[in-house]
């Protein structure tokens, strides 16, 4: 079988992508190595409401579980803050409908999907990849001018191509999830819990769904005395209020890369979404990078088909394209997650005492200039400054 | 070579991704484990359950 462009993994990069190729002409084939598209999911579910408009991307109301106004965050004694207002509001997504509804929005674009299709290797050959699948029909070959990895944290394609895919520990939550009925936390918010016992180096969540909701945790190994379901257990455990009635109905767990990534393409090759690490390295929120990096890789690999030119340096305009957009902000947001990284139970504490909702908000948004100077305001924060200074 | 254990197992392939040898790989629910594996133990330490072992 022989096609211009292979999309390897349908998540929410890989249909997006097809989505985008099929539209532009691009005759374009997705395999995805699942049985069924978009499950089980590795992922809590959330996402932002103003970042999915600014892409205009639509979302079918049956992918939506839940419409929410806000967060609540906690510190580890239980001092709340909220985060509401505009550009706050999000949806907690039913992942599994809205990835089968972004495939079939793909193939109405003139994309063809196949499921259950692995591809087991890849191999270049006379400019072109020749990449070797199986499936229910048996084995075969597709041979492909471009390929867009989309394969996730799993990257495979990365790996075949000769890219950087290796996550490492240091940057790379361990996650865990489960998602229960019968909890008792207010349904119009999503709610983040910090601190060094909850789950160190990342935070534990609950965030409703139409009649459930996803709780979980991510951590980092470095700073952990436990496995990420130890941590989740006790979070369960430890507040009784909100948990007392409630039981799983799915569990789920995943890797969450946090890291910046460079070397997004090689010759007839991008990486998209979670193969290219391309995660929010605050929140660890991936679905609107994801899609976004689909649709710049699309937009270069559109030029570079006519172009008949599919050399790295050509599709190396797809990283370019990104880092204009990104760099800067996600080089904050590490820097952000360094200085997260060095505090104790105590600062938390501090920063819930003298951060508003709107001040954590334009701090994920890479906003940092005023925090500082709200931290060398006052003798008792002088510790804090040190330490968001020392980088 | 690292041992998994099936019914720890979530096959989130979280593993596959930290795996400098690139000896894992994940398909539905099987995760399985080629020559390449050195011990290294990093997907150990990663994994959310304890599902593998050196």
């Amino acid at each position: 079988m022989e096609v211009e462009c292979l999309v390897i993994g349908a998540g929410p990069a890989g249909s997006m992508a097809a989505k985008e190729l099929a539209s532009k002409g691009i005759e374009t084939i997705v395999i995805e190595k699942r049985q069924e598209i978009g499950a089980p999911k590795r992922c809590a579910e959330g996402v932002s409401k103003h970042s999915l408009e600014k892409l205009g991307i639509k979302v079918h109301e049956l992918g939506i579980a839940r419409t929410i106004k806000g967060a609540v965050l906690y510190s580890p004694s239980g001092k709340k803050v909220v985060m509401e207002g505009q550009g706050m509001e999000g949806y907690v997504l039913e992942r599994k409908v809205f990835e089968k509804y972004l495939a079939s929005e793909a193939i109405k674009e003139g994309a063809r999907y196949m499921v259950k299709t692995q591809a087991t290797d890849m191999v270049r050959e006379n400019g072109r990849w020749r990449v070797s699948i199986k499936n229910l029909d048996g084995e075969d070959e597709i041979i492909a001018n471009l390929v867009i990895g989309a394969d996730g944290v799993e990257s495979k394609v990365g790996r075949w191509a000769g890219l950087k895919t290796l996550n490492r520990l240091t940057d790379y939550h361990s996650g865990i999830q489960f998602e229960m009925a019968g909890v008792n936390a207010d349904e119009n918010y999503i709610h983040l819990f910090f601190g060094n016992e909850v789950a160190p180096l990342g935070y534990a969540w609950i965030f409703p769904k139409a009649f459930s909701a996803n709780v979980g945790l991510g951590i980092l190994e470095k700073g952990a005395k436990m496995r990420a379901y130890d941590y989740l257990k006790k979070f369960i455990e430890e507040h009784e209020d909100i948990f007392k009635n409630a039981s799983p109905i799915e569990i789920n767990s995943g890797g969450v890369p946090v890291a910046h990534f460079t070397g997004m393409a090689a010759d007839g090759v991008m990486l998209v979404g979670d193969a290219a690490q391309l995660v929010n390295p605050i929140h660890g929120g991936g679905i609107v990078r994801a899609m976004h990096s689909s649709i710049m890789a699309a937009e270069v690999a559109e030029q570079a088909l006519k172009e008949k030119n599919l050399s790295k340096e050509r599709l190396m305009e797809y990283e370019n394209m990104w880092n204009e957009e990104y760099e800067e902000k996600t080089n904050k947001l590490l820097k952000l997650r360094s200085f997260l990284e060095k505090l104790e139970d105590k600062d938390f504490e501090l920063l819930a005492d003298i951060l508003e909702g709107e001040d954590i908000f334009q701090l994920t948004q890479a906003k940092l200039s005023f925090f500082l100077k709200k931290l060398i305001k006052r003798p008792s924060l002088l510790g804090l400054a040190t330490k968001y200074l020392r980088d | 070579m690292i041992k998994i254990n099936r019914e720890r197992c979530m096959y989130c392939g979280g593993c596959v991704g930290v795996c400098p040898a690139n000896a894992l790989t994940l398909n539905e629910t099987m995760l399985t484990v080629s020559e390449a594996c050195n011990d290294c133990g990093i997907c150990v330490k990663f994994c959310p359950v304890g599902a593998l072992e050196v």
